[in-house]
């Protein structure tokens, strides 16, 4: 029914590039998550997509349609914003009800689908109220009805759940989950949040400058990262990175030495390990621990090894004074080699 | 520290609060007083008979209450008119400074388009042109144009008086309407006009009524140009001003009450918007 | 799926793909209706100010302006106005924008009375305080009643120009404190409270507070509230037609005599011309004063 495609997107404000030539594919059905720090334009990808934002290069599609000069209203599009935007001076019923007014339904279809809506939002109690009497957490979820009553093929979400707190972040979240296996629309996310996407997404598009970096599934995202910056923006702690040089066949690091990837001879190396993939006890790197943070359930430590900090995922009941030494072993098919040059992954067969 | 010195610093310290609160509510007590003391004086020297205006010293309380200075006001040729012209004019004055100021207000709170602010500095720097070089050649046009001495003359340059202030109100009213408000209005399905008349608008309403009624306020008030560009038509403050040397005393007095009645209800009105009216920020 | 080549656009093909299109119609009646009703006239003034009768250049209202019996006394009485008036005003409103400002409880019923005068005019002012200071008037009823004077004194004669100044300034302040005092409040209410409680933890007492903390961050309204309090202290009018009549000349008076009881629109633009020029030159001058101070401000 409706993919979305970008194909070399482009959008420039004045002299800044905000979108460089971006291509992206969105399977019918699928929940793609567009992820990446602040100003990456992770929004105006998907503002231009809605149609908020005219592109200034390429073409928007959904399904086969080019929708690159189409106004929002004729997309076809539902968006529920970070702000939720839900309409202040309507009851809950009206703003949930607006989408389908304007698209000249009938009023008993209004009235079901509304009802509908509410039901699988549990906003029933609400519908006569105004949205100033809900708490934010219910407004949210108004915005969410409102989007999805309206049956448009696509969703688009820009962080909707960065201004609830927490606790209720991480209902939210799982509620979202839920709608969406239940009404399988194709939708398109955005956050700064990475645990979000982790925990969301079929896909992930992180972000960064203006381009995609790296588009994978979640698993893939985290395990095998395309560079220095998806794995340091993913995962938190994030990846380890200690710098070494290629020689002869092996990493050399500040006094340690592994195995490294092959053919790289000369090279400055980034060796990258995520920090509960490293194994105390007998191993090459030798290393003070700085700091050791308790955690519950686990401890968190703070290694320094010769030039470089690491962070090191520990039992929670192993006990660690400041200034132990220690020596740590990095699982071998856990470690990403980084060519520090580019940034980049090196392909290795581990 | 000693409990002793600890209740005494107490003690010291709650005095100084109350001889704080004191000189704030005397000062604040006094300005008040200064304000309406003045209006209420007025109001007895309306509402007193003819000959009480010579009378010295004057009552200062309202025992000889009276309308006959008031019916003497409202009855004196040209003054009934002159009240419906200030009515009209006024609300011409609405209806022009909205029509044209609102649109403008939307577009530098919206939109970022190349010259925005140096549209804004050309806007608030009309201010600055005092009425006597504006009034004085339009008076002469006007005459040529055939719009001398008639209502619609000054409706044009009251509004025009009053646009800067109405487009910079509406500006700062229509800022504080998110405007994602309108994004998820398009993309549920209204067009752009159809998102402003939506959701825009009836959010601003109470921003743009407090507008309409300074614009009310202004036209009533003013008056050189009044003056100047009506000779048979005029206006109340027109008529007043015209009747000065020759008008009795107690003329003068009800004229003033009858000019000020409006800005207490409207004040009243207006007073959570008093704050948008010179600039945009809040 | 084809790939469509990138689209690059000339720049007036943008502007004129409505990205500035809207906001540019939005904008351009009042535009058009000010300028044609500003800048139009004010052209036209000039103009008349500045041609004889034939229509040929020449500086005869100016000359005439310059040597009316009244000239020297309009300005200086203009000038003597804006001296006192200007000072008084923003003194009165600040403390009363303070005031406010602290939240006492009960401050919105003294927001009201405060900004009643707001709107009233100049003219219902003048008539206001014609009432309290004519001879017969409730000043002296009341003075007399205290048993402070015998004879009423005369406020608003001419053999006392002092007094009569007195009662323009008084009448005056009354009104249009209440413009300033929006306007410092408004700048008053973007001050953020902690630097208030900063100051209050600081130990500094009330009046160091303001003297030191708000006075700084209340520069920009304090500047607006003077330009836009100056450019009207050039324009009084009403009130004094009201409280003295011809006794104490203005500039603005001036204008309108010549107009409407000398029928003379030359002459009366010329007048209209000198104010002006004179609220030009001193706006510019309070800029280049402001800008000068910012520059040299700590950031």
């Amino acid at each position: 029914m409706s993919s979305v495609s970008f194909e070399a997107v482009r959008k420039v404000y004045g002299k800044t590039v905000a979108l460089t030539g971006v291509d992206l594919l969105v399977r019918d059905g699928e929940f793609m998550v567009l992820l990446g720090p602040s100003g990456c334009g992770k929004t105006t990808l998907l503002r231009c997509l809605a149609g908020l934002e005219r592109i200034d290069g390429g073409v928007v599609r959904i399904g086969d349609r080019d929708v690159s000069d189409l106004a929002p209203r004729d997309r076809n599009i539902a968006m529920v914003f970070q702000s939720y935007a839900v309409f202040p001076h309507m009851k809950v019923y009206d703003n949930i009800a607006f989408g389908l007014r304007m698209r000249k339904k009938t009023k008993p279809e209004i009235e079901k689908r509304v009802k509908e809506g509410a039901a699988l939002l549990q906003l029933e109690p609400y519908l006569d109220r105004y949205p100033a009497q809900l708490s934010g957490g219910q407004r949210q979820r108004v915005a969410v009805a409102r989007a999805i009553v309206t049956d448009s093929p696509v969703l688009l979400m820009d962080e909707p759940l960065s201004n609830l707190d927490a606790l209720l972040r991480l209902h939210a979240r799982a509620e979202l989950k839920r709608l969406h296996t239940d009404v399988k629309r194709t939708t398109v996310y955005v956050t700064h949040d990475q645990i979000e996407a982790l925990s969301m997404g079929d896909r992930i598009a992180v972000m960064k400058d203006g381009e995609i970096v790296q588009i994978d599934t979640p698993s893939i995202i985290y395990d095998r990262p395309a560079s220095v910056f998806v794995g340091s923006f993913i995962g938190s702690p994030p990846m380890n990175f200690l710098k070494s040089t290629a020689r002869n066949g092996d990493a050399v690091g500040d006094g340690w030495q592994v195995p490294g990837p092959p053919g790289m001879d000369g090279k400055p190396l980034l060796l990258g390990i995520r920090p509960e993939n490293i194994r105390i006890g007998q191993g090459p790197l030798r290393g003070r621990v700085v700091v050791a943070e308790p955690l519950g359930s686990h401890t968190l430590l703070t290694v320094q090894v010769g030039k470089d900090v690491l962070k090191v995922v520990a039992p929670a009941d192993d006990v660690f004074r400041p200034d132990q030494a220690l020596q740590l072993a990095p699982e071998p098919h856990k470690i990403r080699w980084m060519d520090e040059a580019s940034g980049k992954a090196i392909a290795a067969p581990n | 520290m000693s409990a002793a010195t600890a209740s005494s610093q107490r003690k010291s310290l709650r005095r100084r609060v109350l001889v704080d609160r004191i000189v704030l509510y005397t000062v604040a007590i006094v300005l008040a007083l200064w304000t309406l003391v003045p209006i209420y004086l007025i109001a007895v020297a309306a509402f007193s008979e003819r000959v009480a205006v010579f009378e010295y010293p004057k009552a200062l309380l309202p025992t000889r209450f009276s309308t006959e200075t008031m019916a003497f006001f409202v009855g004196s040729s040209g003054v009934l008119n002159s009240v419906k012209n200030s009515v009209i004019v006024a609300l011409g004055t609405i209806v022009v400074a909205l029509a044209l100021g609102t649109p403008a207000g939307y577009a530098l709170s919206r939109f970022r388009f190349p010259g925005r602010d140096a549209f804004q500095l050309a806007v608030l720097s009309s201010k600055m042109f005092p009425m006597a070089i504006l009034a004085i050649p339009l008076a002469v046009t006007f005459i040529d144009l055939n719009l001398y001495d008639k209502l619609i003359g000054v409706i044009i340059v009251h509004s025009a008086m009053v646009l800067p202030f109405v487009v910079i109100v509406t500006a700062g009213v229509f800022a504080s309407v998110s405007h994602e408000l309108e994004e998820a209005a398009q993309t549920l399905g209204t067009s752009r006009l159809g998102a402003f008349l939506r959701v825009a608008l009836p959010l601003s309403l109470p921003g743009l009524a407090a507008a309409a009624i300074f614009a009310f306020v202004t036209s009533w008030n003013e008056v050189f140009a009044a003056t100047i560009l009506t000779l048979r038509e005029r206006t109340l403050p027109a008529l007043v001003v015209a009747s000065l040397n020759q008008s009795p005393l107690y003329f003068k007095f009800a004229g003033g009450f009858f000019l000020i009645i409006p800005s207490l209800f409207f004040i009243w009105f207006m007073r959570k918007y008093l704050f948008n009216l010179w600039g945009p920020g809040r | 799926m084809a790939v469509r080549a990138g689209r690059a656009l000339s720049f007036p093909a943008r502007i004129a793909r409505s990205d500035a299109a809207l906001p540019l119609g939005l904008l351009a009646p009042s535009i058009v209706y000010l300028s044609l009703l500003i800048l139009v006239p004010v052209v036209q003034a000039l103009l008349l100010s500045i041609q004889a009768e034939n229509g040929a250049f020449s500086l005869e209202h100016y000359d005439r302006m310059v040597h009316d019996q009244a000239f020297a006394d309009a300005l200086a009485n203009t000038a003597k106005l804006l001296v006192l008036i200007v000072p008084i005003q923003l003194t009165l409103a600040l403390a009363m924008a303070l005031l406010i400002n602290s939240r006492f409880p009960g401050h919105g019923i003294f927001l009201y009375i405060y900004a009643i005068p707001l709107a009233i005019s100049d003219l219902a002012a003048g008539i206001v305080w014609l009432s309290i200071f004519s001879d017969t008037g409730y000043l002296n009823t009341i003075l007399s009643g205290l048993g402070l004077i015998k004879e009423p004194i005369s406020y608003l004669s001419y053999e006392n120009l002092h007094l009569v100044l007195m009662t323009i300034v008084v009448a005056e302040s009354w009104r249009a404190t209440a413009i300033v005092m929006v306007i410092l409040l408004a700048g008053l209410q973007l001050i953020p409270r902690d630097y208030f409680e900063a100051a209050e933890l600081f130990g500094a007492s009330r009046w160091k507070r303001t003297l030191v903390v708000v006075l700084p961050l209340l520069r920009p309204s304090l500047q607006s509230a003077l330009i836009i309090r100056t450019i009207f202290a050039f324009q009084t009018f009403a009130v004094v037609l009201a409280l003295a009549g011809r006794q104490f000349p203005v500039l603005a008076y001036e204008a309108y005599d010549a107009y409407a009881n000398l029928f003379n629109p030359r002459l009366a633009a010329a007048w209209a011309g000198l104010i002006l020029v004179m609220t030009l030159t001193i706006v510019i001058f309070y800029l280049r004063i402001f800008r000068v101070r910012e520059a040299e401000a700590p950031r």
